[in-house]
């Protein structure tokens, strides 16, 4: 797979649980579970090709410094015998370089940068005195106060209940415009997409199947799978019938992948789906997908119901 | 804080007010030989005349309350058999200062080199082969699987026996209060349990630690690897280590049996034995309340410490939840 992450954007990842979102942006970060290693390929950043980094050391440049990151269960990341205070002034003393006092005025600033009142009294509190939502605020505010060029967020809000998600969407957002953020987020939730995503990479069996601009992608959606995606959308769903739902599960990545990763559980697949991998046809300047139906030759497949139904009503109304 | 700290005092002492109450229970039970040196010889009117004296005739009620009374104020009678008509104070008095020295040192050893082992296990075990995982582990099964007297014996042999006509060691066998060199022997007998046994758990907690998402996040925002060792996997795995501290330092008073008769150590380790071989009533009596006495403790201790160390612990109380 080729990703290109502009600076300043705000890009989202989507794709069903074990397509690789998550892999993925470890790779960027160094942190693959001790099983996992790069083979080939190159991740270029400022210059540099991050897949050579081998030790520790090397990747001590990047982590914080240049790319930060929000995980998915702010219950269990952080450290439950610190107080927040002393574990956002970690990141501050390693990032900003400030001592003692000083960084603890940065601390406090950051706390009330990321919303959390009385910044003093919650300073001295341990994560067990905070309530989800609020761990997730002072997780970002770790992330802020690296002072990284791009803050990657692992599924932010999955953990979270639905009436605090849209407040951590906002206060993503509201970093990113502060802090001058590039902001990657990995997610299934395609709600979360519409909401805050300048583009969106729709992946697949560790490939990108589909990319291109928030728009572009839920309205004139080109890849079977992405139909797939967006049908499954319960705002979609029409009463007394059935929500719609993708048939079989993902393949298993152990054995080699011919074709179309997609084609076995699409319906409408054609055969050549089955013997080669399609290459990217560019659909506009910033719109590209990965399906043979973009072929001159392509059999003309209709979308399904559902995505032309969402091609006219809109998509930020639906979702 | 305080309120646990009250709550777990107040525990502890109907514990022991328990423990009291049921031993003298156990005791009254036992055969009355158990208070004289020669009881074969005496006639029927001088056991009666003797059991007068200690008051073992009078109403069971009024033997508990002065028991209590006994215990309160620290009186612990006097020895009829082991040795005869001494207070049994002072022979503790006598005892405990041999144990004591000898364990506090050989804990000491046991934290600092099993700790550190703990440490380099744990860090091994995400290195390519393991080795210093492996070696550990080796290390760890055999003190734990052999039965302990196999390497007590082991130790004493290699390190004061000749082999093959060769002094290797040459370190004097028995322990001798006076020279420093006895007490290298026993040292390594009491500590080499207690080493593995650090090391184990210390092993096992740093690596759940240092799976936790909380590491990773430490990862992410740059901390590096050693700091994440000491800062956040170390200091989390040792929280529950810290509960048992007390009690450990607290048992040392008791001495141990088998270490201290291999190499004949004039400590407590032997006499709760002998006096319960030689039918000292009022000395088994004595000892199995200060056994009682010291677990209570150690475990009021730990939940203290744990109460200090452990952020969450004191404050679930307080709001009554989780």
């Amino acid at each position: 797979m080729s990703l290109d992450v502009y600076q300043g954007e705000s890009l989202a990842i989507v794709g069903e649980s074990g397509s690789g979102k998550s892999v993925f942006v470890k790779c960027t970060m160094g942190l693959l579970d001790a099983n996992g290693r790069i083979d080939s390929g190159s991740i270029l950043y400022d210059g540099q090709d991050l897949t050579r980094f081998q030790t520790d050391k090397d990747w001590l440049k990047i982590r914080g410094r240049e790319i930060a990151m929000v995980f998915q269960d702010p219950m269990t990341s952080l450290n439950p015998l610190k107080t927040i205070g002393k574990q956002i002034q970690e990141a501050v003393e390693l990032h900003q370089g400030l001592k003692g006092a000083a960084a603890k005025k940065a601390v406090l600033e950051v706390l009330s940068d990321v919303g959390i009142d009385n910044p003093e009294r919650r300073y001295k509190q341990y994560p067990h005195e905070f309530s989800g939502g609020m761990r997730q605020r002072v997780v970002i505010a770790i992330a802020v106060a690296c002072r990284p060029k791009i803050l990657i967020c692992d599924e932010p809000t999955t953990a979270l209940d639905v009436t605090i998600q849209a407040q951590i969407l906002e206060l993503i957002k509201a970093m990113q415009k502060k802090y001058n953020l590039t902001t990657i987020y990995i997610t299934h939730d395609l709600g979360v997409v519409a909401n805050v995503a300048d583009r969106i990479a729709v992946m697949y069996a560790g490939d990108i199947v589909e990319i291109g601009k928030c728009d572009e992608v839920f309205y004139d959606p080109k890849h079977p799978y992405t139909w797939a995606l967006l049908s499954s959308l319960p705002q979609l769903g029409v009463k007394n019938e059935p929500l719609y739902a993708i048939q079989g599960t993902p393949p298993n990545l152990f054995h080699e992948v011919r074709g179309d990763a997609f084609a076995p559980r699409n319906p409408k697949a054609l055969k050549i789906d089955f013997v080669e991998r399609p290459p990217f046809f560019a659909v506009s300047p910033t719109h590209k997908a990965r399906t043979w139906l973009l072929d001159p030759r392509a059999p003309k497949v209709e979308p399904p119901e559902h995505i032309r139904t969402l091609r006219e009503k809109g998509v930020n109304r639906i979702v | 804080m305080a309120k646990y700290i009250t709550k777990r005092v107040l525990r502890s002492l109907i514990t022991m007010f328990i423990i009291i109450t049921i031993l003298f229970a156990l005791l009254r039970m036992m055969p009355i030989e158990g208070y004289f040196e020669n009881f074969d010889k005496m006639s029927s009117t001088q056991v009666q005349v003797k059991l007068n004296a200690l008051g073992l005739t009078d109403p069971l009620p009024k033997q508990l309350l002065r028991f209590y009374n006994q215990v309160l104020h620290g009186d612990l009678g006097e020895s009829n058999v082991y040795r005869k008509g001494v207070a049994i104070t002072e022979i503790i008095a006598e005892k405990i200062p041999i144990s004591l020295k000898l364990g506090l040192i050989s804990l000491l050893i046991s934290l600092s080199v099993g700790l550190p082992l703990g440490i380099l296990m744990a860090r091994s075990t995400r290195t390519r082969f393991k080795i210093g995982d492996k070696l550990g582990t080796v290390f760890i099964v055999l003190v734990e699987a052999m039965p302990s007297a196999v390497y007590h014996i082991l130790i004493q042999f290699a390190g004061s026996q000749t082999f093959i006509g060769k002094t290797v060691l040459g370190l004097p066998m028995l322990f001798d209060a006076a020279n420093p060199k006895s007490y290298i022997l026993p040292l390594i007998s009491l500590s080499i349990g207690n080493i593995a046994y650090y090391a184990m758990w210390l092993r096992r907690y740093m690596v759940d630690e240092a799976n936790k998402d909380y590491i990773r996040l430490a990862r992410a925002k740059g901390v590096p690897g050693g700091k994440i060792s000491r800062r956040h996997v170390f200091r989390n795995a040792f929280v529950p280590l810290v509960q048992y501290i007390p009690n450990s330092i607290l048992f040392t008073l008791m001495g141990s049996l088998y270490v201290e008769s291999l190499y004949s150590i004039p400590g407590m380790g032997g006499l709760l034995v002998t006096a319960i071989k030689r039918q000292d009533n009022t000395l088994v009596q004595a000892l199995v309340l200060i056994y009682a006495v010291i677990s209570i403790l150690g475990l009021l201790f730990g939940d203290i410490l744990m109460g200090i160390v452990d952020p969450r612990i004191s404050f679930a109380k307080k709001e009554g939840s989780r």
